[in-house]
Order: C-alpha cells, then structure tokens, then sequence
C-alpha cells in the first residue's frame, strides 16, 4: 500500500479504437520508420487472427524500437545520441482486408536492461482493434538471434512452449510475425 | 536490495500500473470481445529503456487549421458547434506538454466519413471529422468541431453508442500510450452502452467531459472540457511486509 493514492488524479480509462480508426490515424507515412530509400531497412509482416483463426481487417498495430546501435532518441535514455540519418523509432499501420501489417524499418540492437542485463534486439508492438477495450501489448524478436534470445531477461520469464509466438521468422525482405489474440497458439501479450 | 546496481547501470523512471481503471478485455456484453480478448494470463514486462520511451512527434505533422473540424472544407460543417478543451496530465498531476492529440468522430448525425459505416444518416460534405492538435506547454488542446450524432451498431437489439469523439495519445513514453473516447454529459444512452460500461464504474466520470459556460463562445460555439490523466510516476511503496497479503 501507499500513502500517496489520495492526491494523485485519476487515470483515464482505455475505450476500444472502433471499426472506423483509418479515418483518424491513417498518416500517409504511418508504415515507415524508415525513409524508403533507406540502406539495409527491412520488412516486418505479419497477419493478425481471432480466436476464431479469422483474420481482423478493423486493427491497428504500432511498433516502438531502438535503433541499431540499441538507443533511442528520447531524454530518458541517457545514451542518445544525434543520429545521421532519419529514424523515427515509431510506426503504423492498419490491417488489411486479409489482417496483414507491415512496417518498414531497421533492425534494432541489443537494448541494456537497468539491472545490468542485456536485452535481445526487440520491438513493442501495440494492437489496438474493435473489440479490444485496451490496447494489448507485445514483442517481436528475431529468430536469427537465438544466443541473445536466450538469455533475455523478459523472453526467460515466458513459458518456454509460448516464445515462438514472439519470435520472427527471416523471409527474403525482413521478418515475419503472425499475431493471435486468442486460441491455440495465442501470443503473449504483457502487462507493463 | 538492488539501489546499488541500479546507479551504477541506468537511472530510469518508473511508470504505475493501471489497476481498476481500464476496461477488462473480456467484456461479454460488448459481443466483439468474444474472439478477440487473449485468454491467458499476461506476462508482466518489466519497464525498461524500450518502455519508458516513446514518440515525441506530432509538430511536424499538424497545422493549426486542424485544430477547427468546422473549416476543412469550402462550406461550413453542418450541426452544433462545439469547442473540445482540457489539458493532458499524468497522475502526479504534471502536465504532458507538447504532445500529439488526435481525434476523430461522426458527423451531426451520428455517421462517419467511412467506407464501411453505411447506415442511412446523412453525410455531411463539409464535415471529415479528423482533428490534430499538440498540447502547449502547459498540456492544453483545443479543439472546434461539431456535436457527434448517437449511431446504431449491432451488438444487441436497438444498440445505440452515446455521442462520443474518439481520443489518441502518446504522452512521452511507450507506457502512456491511450486510446478512448469522450463522451457528452447526461446522455440517456449511458445506461445502455456496453462499451462506456466497460469501464469500472468509479473510473466511468473520467470518460464524460464537462460543460462549461465560462469559456463558451456568445453567438458561436457551445464548451466542454475534457482532461486527459496518462500513467504518472510509479509510486514509491512504503514497504511493510504485513501488507503482503
Ligand atoms: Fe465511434
């Protein structure tokens, strides 16, 4: 328990994005982390499914990464530095018809954890859909990083059936992650 | 103990846990959740740099003209105009300031400009219903838009959502991040809404913005304010092991 409860405000609640979230977020640039004529950039893809294995066409899915040298642009990250080329960190992008996401980006780095450990490369990854009354929340790591991802210290506290469902696949152009929010082989998602 | 370790490595904030406070995923009333709220346990995800970062960005993509919902387009948008104001807080009750606000609704009569929303409400040529602001300084936003018609969806018989404008926001890190919607005070279909009743009921107020006489415009346009409160510090636990129950 705290004592500091009483003077603090109230948090606002989540309400699900609803069905018509193109009209209102949709940037013309919303997938590009990256420029598109960015050396080495890649593809993350992935479907988004129901419990029903039915793909979601009404979601949006945003990503937030370091960058390859594993910093991020941010005042609270102490090792930022100026960057030479753009990196926004941060993208978008909404379902498509058959529930597919993709976002152009690099590869982020390894990412130190405050406890001294070093993280694998990872991305967050928010889901936000009609019939989902908050966000979800999960990560995307690579499978071509499997000593890393072996000694990370979030992947180490998921069960070990479950961590393939965060772990990209290398395909020709980047990564692919497909995204279950229910049923057999449902992600992991995270409480942060 | 870990203080040690922690100066020697990185020195990062700490963001609370939201707990009563957010719609629980699996809401049976509201029948799309049915399919799509995970069924397991979630994994408790440690916050660290990837998490107490976040998109600073917004400036370079918004102009002042949207702000006003009611001039995007040649002819005036048609219903009651409305201005939407507030400031955007964390729970320690610091204002977010220069941050991305946007929103988006239906039109006075309750229709979006959407492909897939086709219920037999006029569209409004004047009126797109998208807005884009960044707080000031001190977390403030302004908006200028028309009243949102109530609509119809088919969740239940005769299911009709509240008048709501719906909200997206960063704040400063990855933790913040939250998507809502406002809603009108007094509506009668409070009562009847799955979704606004999805929320805990002490937090539900949260989500109803205020009339306000005082800042309303004479001869043009009606005010309600709507604050905005996004995850503050993580309160430092006045640690007593009889409590750890
Ligand atoms: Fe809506």
């Amino acid at each position: 328990m705290t004592s500091q409860s009483a003077e603090r405000l109230g948090l606002t609640p989540s309400q699900t994005i609803g069905p018509f979230l193109h009209i209102g977020l949709m940037w013309d640039d919303a997938p590009d982390v990256v420029p598109n004529d960015t050396t080495g950039a890649i593809w993350l893809r992935g479907h988004l499914y129901d419990g029903a294995g039915a793909p979601i066409s009404d979601a949006m899915v945003e990503t937030w990464q370091a960058d390859p040298e594993g910093a991020f642009d941010h005042p609270d990250d102490p090792r930022s530095t100026a960057r030479s080329h753009p990196f926004r960190a941060f993208g978008r992008c909404a379902t498509g018809p058959d529930g597919e996401w993709a976002i152009h980006t690099l590869k982020p780095g390894s990412v130190p954890a405050s406890n001294g450990a070093t993280q694998a490369p990872h991305v967050d990854v928010s889901v936000f859909a009609r019939g989902l009354l908050d966000r979800v929340v999960t990560r995307l790591y690579f499978d071509d990083e499997a000593e890393a991802n072996a000694s990370d210290p979030v992947l180490s506290t998921v069960p070990e059936h479950r961590r393939g469902t965060l772990t990209a696949t290398r395909v020709e152009d980047g990564y692919r992650l497909d995204i279950r929010l229910q049923g057999k082989d449902e992600t992991v998602f995270f409480d942060l | 103990m870990n203080e040690q370790n922690d100066s020697q490595a990185l020195r990062l904030p700490s963001y609370e846990r939201a707990a009563g406070v957010h719609p629980p995923l699996a809401s049976p009333a509201y029948g799309s959740t049915a399919l799509r709220a995970p069924q397991q346990p979630l994994v408790l995800l440690p916050q660290n740099l990837t998490e107490v970062t976040g998109p600073l960005l917004g400036a370079e993509r918004v102009t002042a003209a949207d702000s006003d919902l009611t001039r995007q387009h040649e002819g005036e948008a048609i219903g009651q105009r409305i201005i939407v104001r507030g400031r955007v807080l964390d729970s320690d009750g610091r204002a977010v300031p220069d941050t991305l606000v946007e929103i988006w609704q239906a039109n006075a009569g309750g229709r979006y400009r959407h492909a897939i929303d086709q219920w037999p409400s006029p569209l409004d040529p004047n009126f797109t219903g998208v807005g884009r602001a960044m707080t000031d300084s001190e977390g403030r936003y302004e908006f200028t838009t028309i009243k949102p018609g109530a609509y119809p969806w088919k969740n239940h018989d005769n299911a009709w959502r509240p008048a709501h404008i719906h909200f997206s926001l960063f704040g400063r890190a990855f933790t913040q991040r939250l998507v809502t919607q406002m809603y009108f005070p007094d509506d009668p279909l409070f009562a009847h809404d799955p979704i606004f009743n999805s929320v805990p009921e002490p937090a539900r107020p949260r989500l109803v913005s205020r009339f306000d006489l005082a800042t309303t415009r004479p001869e043009w346009a009606l005010t309600f304010v709507f604050d905005l409160v996004l995850r503050g510090s993580a309160a430092t636990p006045f640690e007593d092991p009889q409590e750890d129950a």
